[in-house]
């Protein structure tokens, strides 16, 4: 049976290698590590909050991770729209599940942190909320996947929808800052200026996540390659029988 | 100069059809009205803290009729797979968009001119401040609200489940109008000095015009077949 | 009857590409109104379309046949721009269709299955719509002139909700009419059709060929498609089986063809049944 290249679908750029995701898992195990021994481990006790605030590292490491990752769906968006090119659609797909799941690590570690140190779940601090509306956003993202039927739609009206919803985001953030002031908390997340050690933790933290989002990533990449072949191969066998 | 009369050739289309038979500015009146009594009874309008949430109350009235009109706004493409005829003749595609936004944001702000004195009366809330303020305010809010809902309109008439996707589509991303309406609504009835809410007016204005925009450029990417 | 033929490039018109390979032979007609070269399109996975070569001659009528999903609805929605190629192009009097601007698209009239009608509108205002987006002069009078053309002069007030499927079909044409277009493109128009709908179709469809125009219709009723056609193609798990002038093709031996051509075995990747025992 002749093989055809396909046009589009499984392309180099969108199935990393093995060699290179071994090298990013073990880098990432490493960071990852040291980062937990900082944190556990390195950095002293916070004078007032105790020793709950170490969650503040994870919180805000996972907000960085979803930044990055949603930027990365808008990037990737417009690229789609640009060139049309199903691996930038794979991009922001996954990219776009990662941001998710780090968003809903920063909604669970923000309440924990301010029930126990403020006996407050929720603050309505700007930027805890937005990273609420963020959530909504990106699920939404989620969802016009799974409701949209051919794949080039799909891919199309999210990677619209994934660019209408970054731009979003800054007026989102802006307008409950300026609501906020109206109606004004008492809590915020800004401490004083950090300690020494807590601003080196901070900065191992950042790294050993960004390296945990890449790792996710190319995974997310290499299932999403398969599953294409997958739906090829199927469409063969389907097509050679009839 | 074709161009736009080509959106409002569009707009009355959509116009003259939903006046034959009323069928869905009437629904979307009455449920804006429903919602104001079920909060009616959620929580006892005789109380005064209901005139702190006033602006509130009739923004929430208003967005859940006006998801009505948008999900509405395309269905009626749909049947007769009237869209393509729309997208063979010579019009451009964003005409499309702007004349089913005008027609969307008249149908609401005709439901809000019919609800909002009912809401007045029905919390006998007393409104100081102008009501050019308070127009303008509405209008812009209404059109924010409506240059999105239009836009993920179209997205998710394309698509599965469309009215319930709709809403959870939208309301993440209109946040601001809803934060903005609220406040510029409060302040211009509250009788409060301009200074204090003119920020809500710049956001409407600033959103207004990203929202517009935005759309205009991607909403081919909405209709290619 | 004329069949459309190949120009020798040094024309400057485009180059005929008969699907086969074998040019046709007779006098040539007008200039090619409608060319798609090597026009594929994939969906997902499946390809739809594999390297289309068509050529739509101004004063000619062209029948595309084929069973359900062969290619059909999409290689039309293709050439009127409703949708891209995956590869290759169309060109319509020589300028890509990708390119023009939305004015191209005023030469094109289309009859679907689907009516593109408002149903809460009347006949009249629906017409009045249209010709108004296609910028028709003089339009109270062309309403009047497409009404009494399809036999709904009557019915001008009525709202096309209460219409049957016959006027419904019917007002379609007026509206598809309209404008006048030179380029008229009919996707499975007779579907559904009463025999008085479908009298109405033809005899308008007859009265429109002429010199100027290029009618491109798809169907898969071969003899209505072979009675019309100076041209007939045939599609076949999205590529072109047959193509040949619709004066050299008798019904019986369009049929025979097609059946050989629906039972050759699939090169790999294709992936559209072949729905067998099409009758006439």
């Amino acid at each position: 049976m002749p093989q055809e290249k396909p046009a589009v679908g499984p392309v180099p750029g969108l199935r990393p290698g093995r060699g290179g995701l071994n090298s990013i898992a073990v880098i990432t195990f490493v960071l990852i590590a040291v980062a937990q021994y900082l944190i556990f481990m390195y950095v002293p006790d916070d004078a007032t909050l105790g020793l709950i605030q170490r969650i503040f590292y994870f919180h805000v490491a996972s907000a960085w991770n979803a930044l990055l990752a949603f930027s990365v769906v808008f990037a990737a968006s417009i690229l789609y729209l640009s060139k049309g090119e199903r691996r930038y659609d794979a991009l922001a797909l996954s990219s776009a599940e990662i941001g998710v799941l780090f968003t809903t690590l920063v909604l669970i570690t923000g309440p924990i942190w301010g029930k126990v140190s403020w006996n407050q779940w929720w603050t309505w601090d700007p930027r805890l909320t937005t990273t609420l509306i963020l959530w909504f956003i990106y699920v939404a993202y989620l969802l016009i996947r799974l409701a949209a039927d051919e794949p080039e739609k799909r891919a199309r009206y999210a990677a619209v929808f994934g660019i209408i919803g970054f731009i979003d985001v800054p007026i989102v953030f802006f307008s409950i800052r300026w609501w906020r002031t109206i109606h004004p908390v008492v809590i915020t997340w800004q401490g004083a200026a950090m300690e020494k050690s807590m601003l080196q933790t901070m900065i191992v933290s950042f790294i050993a996540f960004s390296f945990l989002f890449v790792y996710l990533l190319i995974h997310r990449l290499r299932i999403e390659a398969m599953q294409d072949e997958v739906a090829q191969l199927k469409e063969r066998l389907q097509g050679s029988r009839g | 100069m074709s161009f736009l009369r080509k959106v409002g050739l569009i707009a009355w289309k959509d116009l003259r059809a939903e006046f034959r038979t009323k069928e869905m500015i009437s629904a979307m009146l009455i449920f804006a009205l429903l919602v104001i009594a079920i909060f009616a009874f959620a929580f006892d309008p005789t109380r005064d803290e209901v005139r702190v949430i006033f602006a509130g109350l009739i923004w929430v009235a208003f967005f859940f009729a006006g998801i009505l009109g948008l999900n509405r706004s395309f269905a009626g493409e749909r049947i007769n797979d009237a869209i393509h005829g729309l997208m063979l003749s010579p019009v451009d595609r964003s005409a499309i968009y702007f004349g089913k936004l005008l027609g969307t944001w008249v149908f609401m702000t005709i439901v809000e001119i019919v609800a909002l004195p009912i809401f007045i009366v029905m919390f006998n809330y007393t409104p100081a401040g102008s009501w050019l303020l308070a127009g303008t305010a509405i209008l812009l809010a209404t059109l924010g609200f409506v240059a999105v809902g239009t836009f993920l309109a179209a997205l998710t008439a394309n698509t599965k489940a469309s009215e319930v996707l709709l809403p959870v589509i939208l309301f993440p991303v209109v946040i601001p109008v809803v934060i903005a309406a609220v406040e510029a609504t409060r302040g211009v009835f509250g009788g409060l000095p301009p200074a204090d809410f003119v920020t809500w007016f710049k956001v409407l204005g600033v959103y207004d015009a990203v929202f517009v925009a935005v759309p205009f450029l991607l909403f081919e990417y909405l209709l290619e077949v | 009857m004329v069949v459309s033929r190949s120009r020798p490039a040094s024309d400057g018109a485009p180059a005929i590409v008969a699907g086969m390979g074998a040019p046709a032979v007779a006098a040539g007609m007008g200039a090619p109104a409608i060319v798609a070269s090597r026009v594929s399109k994939r969906i997902g996975p499946r390809m739809i379309l594999r390297d289309i070569d068509l050529t739509v001659d101004r004063g000619s009528f062209l029948t595309i046949l084929g069973p359900n999903g062969a290619g059909k609805t999409t290689l039309i929605r293709i050439l009127t721009g409703l949708l891209k190629p995956t590869t290759g192009r169309v060109t319509i009097d020589g300028r890509d269709l990708a390119e023009v601007p939305a004015e191209v698209r005023r030469q094109f009239g289309v009859i679907s299955h689907h009516s593109y009608l408002y149903d809460s509108l009347t006949a009249r205002e629906n017409l009045y719509f249209y010709g108004r987006l296609y910028d028709v002069p003089d339009l109270p009078r062309r309403i009047d002139e497409v009404l009494a053309e399809v036999g709904l002069e009557l019915f001008f007030n009525e709202p096309v909700r209460t219409f049957s499927r016959g006027m419904v079909q019917r007002l379609a044409i007026a509206r598809a009419i309209i404008h006048r277009p030179s380029l008229l493109f009919l996707d499975e128009p007779y579907t559904g059709l009463d025999p008085q709908a479908s009298e109405t179709l033809s005899s308008v469809l007859s009265s429109l060929k002429g010199p100027e125009r290029a009618i491109v219709m798809i169907t898969h009723q071969f003899d209505q498609g072979l009675a019309m056609a100076d041209r007939v193609v045939v599609l076949v798990r999205g590529r072109i089986a047959i193509n040949e002038a619709a004066a050299d093709l008798t019904l019986d031996e369009l049929n025979r063809r097609y059946r050989t051509a629906a039972m050759r075995p699939d090169d790999g990747g294709d992936t559209t049944r072949a729905d067998r025992g099409v009758t006439p």
